[in-house]
């Protein structure tokens, strides 16, 4: 791929992100105003003086008299310089209580991500190296298995099997309350806590990892140039790792690059069974308290998180297979 | 049809799931005869054992029956499942011909359309929209279908751009057959097939979707639900294993059955795959 074309390329993916992201903005601005109870209300009843002069000035003071479309745009605006709104029950601007639980939930996801990924393609090269053999049948039974299942129902099973039962691994929180540790021991301390919810988000999409890799690589193996490849003697692990696999990752970059996303959205059950302070449960506990400024706020981070780190995987895509039309 | 249900039934995966549906619908069904009470009675001392006190699975935290939850549960498992599914494979398959069969414009809007609500991650939107809407039956369906229309509508939009220029759809404009009667008649019925297969696959992901709904505390208030038991039994594991147990194998064993019934009917409809694998 020439320079020119990459560049053109790139600023064709981010002209379309930004007008996807102004799309969830708007989304989420209609969304604020379907939310029973405007802001005004709210702060006025649980000031407890509920007068309509209050009411009115408060509505003022937020700009809610205005017109609709004259609201969008300020509250664009607000989004654009990182301004998220307030959330009324925790007294606190959106952005900050999300930027502080962000990093949690970026390194579970992140584990999450890198182990399904990890032992999903390898599980399914080895389903599909031994097609037909009980190691097969296996993983197919194994990957179908976890695909059917309910994440929050494989976090409470592990729960009671690691924790309850077999006392191995905390169950809840991030990191040993009271224990102030510093350093490695910090690491290690919150890594402890870490294995079971970033098992628990990585088993869905490690079966559906499995499950795609094994196809796609029956599919590659059935194509002439592994055939050539054999004709000419080349080893046969070297046929299954350097032709076989290599040209049979791609759909499943493409994939895991599309469902990286969804792993954000389920981060919000596994943070609510293992009581993770990141942003999943930070909309767990909005739900809770009918903190809807807040709620919408986690949507609009994660939504946009998801954009960008699908822009990040076409561009990755175009880089890696330069047979990729990017025109 | 004969040809069809033979190749189906070569299938042992496929068979199984159909017995486990059928088992499913036939509790959900007789729920009210099964367990003549309601699911929210409490009938006897609570955190019974499975076993105890003719408790088959237990009770939970109030003394209710976790058997009679599971069975009433199944049939807004079954219900949403279903009507959801319905909803968005209409919404899908309109949308998607409405693109394949007009192009240009129309066709490239609903694209883009479909496609923003691809990415925006759909648990979350799915979240989102219950809460605000407030839980129902109705919010949820309608919440659930919103996520879960697009691949319909890009299957459908597929189906119609290479069956449009075939010879029986130009034999049909000549005939002056109108629009509407050329995409309803000549095309859609042609193009239906994958969509039987995608929505066994909806209803099993529809039912999921839900459970982590009402697991939330986002389920209707008024009816039992797997998820909301599971979600009720969250705090007291310690406790009483068999409140968050049970529910859950009775979603796992659901949505497995769909599944292998999705896979079952696309080998049986598509035999040239089938062989490949």
């Amino acid at each position: 791929m020439g320079g020119g074309r990459l560049v053109r390329y790139v600023a064709a993916r981010v002209v379309k992100m930004v007008v996807v992201i102004f799309a969830i903005i708007v989304t989420n601005f209609l969304l604020i105003h379907a939310a029973p109870g405007d802001p005004a209300s709210v702060i006025a009843g649980e000031s407890g003086a509920a007068d309509p002069q209050f009411i009115a000035q408060l509505r003022q003071q937020f700009g809610l008299d205005k017109p609709l479309s004259t609201q969008l745009w300020i509250y664009v605006r607000g989004v654009a310089s990182g301004d998220l709104g307030v959330s009324h029950r925790q007294q606190r601007p959106v952005a900050d209580l999300i930027l502080e639980r962000l990093p949690a939930t970026l390194l579970l996801t992140g584990t999450a991500f890198a182990f399904a990924i990890i032992s999903g393609i390898s599980l399914g090269a080895l389903a599909a190296r031994r097609v037909g053999h009980w190691t097969d049948s296996m993983i197919t039974v194994l990957a179908l298995g976890f695909y059917a299942t309910p994440i929050f129902w494989v976090g409470l099973m592990l729960v009671l099997l690691f924790s309850v039962t077999l006392d191995w691994l905390p169950s809840f929180g991030m990191n040993t309350v009271g224990a102030d540790l510093t350093g490695l021991a910090a690491v290690a301390d919150t890594a402890k806590y870490l294995v079971l919810p970033s098992l628990t988000l990585g088993l869905f999409y490690m079966a559906v990892y499995a499950r795609l890799t094994r196809a796609s690589m029956l599919e590659v193996a059935s194509q002439d140039f592994v055939r050539t490849a054999r004709a000419k003697g080349v080893p046969e692990g070297r046929v299954q790792r350097r032709h076989i696999l290599r040209n049979a990752l791609l759909p499943v970059i493409t994939f895991a690059g599309i469902q990286a996303g969804q792993l954000i959205g389920g981060s919000i059950l596994v943070e609510t069974v293992f009581a993770w302070p990141g942003i999943g449960r930070l909309a767990f506990d909005a739900l809770l308290a009918r903190d809807y400024q807040l709620l919408l706020g986690v949507f609009l981070c994660t939504s946009v998180l998801v954009v960008v780190f699908n822009l990040i995987t076409d561009l990755l895509y175009a880089v890696i297979d330069p047979r990729v039309d990017v025109t | 049809m004969n040809g069809f249900l033979a190749a189906y039934l070569r299938n042992r995966g496929a068979i199984a799931g159909v017995v486990v549906l059928l088992f499913v619908a036939f509790v959900a069904a007789t729920a009210s005869v099964l367990f003549p009470f309601s699911p929210w009675d409490m009938r006897g001392i609570p955190f019974a054992m499975p076993g105890e006190m003719d408790f088959l699975l237990g009770s939970d935290s109030l003394g209710r029956d976790v058997a009679a939850g599971i069975a009433y549960g199944a049939r807004v498992s079954l219900l949403i499942g279903a009507v959801s599914t319905a909803v968005a494979v209409f919404l899908g398959v309109t949308l998607g011909a409405i693109a394949g069969y007009a192009g240009g414009i129309i066709d490239d809007a609903i694209m883009r359309f479909s496609e923003f609500f691809q990415t925006v991650p759909s648990f979350v939107l799915a979240v989102v929209l219950v809460a605000i809407f407030s839980p129902s039956l109705g919010s949820i369906v309608a919440a659930i279908a919103i996520v879960s229309w697009p691949p319909v509508t890009r299957v459908i939009r597929a189906e119609f751009l290479s069956l449009r220029s075939r010879e029986f759809v130009q034999a049909a404009e000549v005939l002056g057959r109108s629009r509407l009667a050329i995409v309803f008649l000549e095309i859609l019925p042609n193009a239906l097939t994958p969509i039987i297969v995608l929505s066994s696959l909806m209803v099993a992901n529809a039912i999921l979707l839900e459970s982590g709904l009402s697991f939330l505390g986002l389920g209707d208030p008024n009816m039992m639900s797997w998820g909301f038991m599971i979600g009720a039994g969250r705090s007291v594991i310690r406790l009483a294993w068999w409140m968050s147990v049970f529910p859950g194998v009775a979603i796992f064993l659901t949505v497995l059955a769909l599944n292998l019934v999705g896979e079952g009917l696309s080998d049986a409809l598509n035999p040239r795959l089938a062989r490949r694998r």
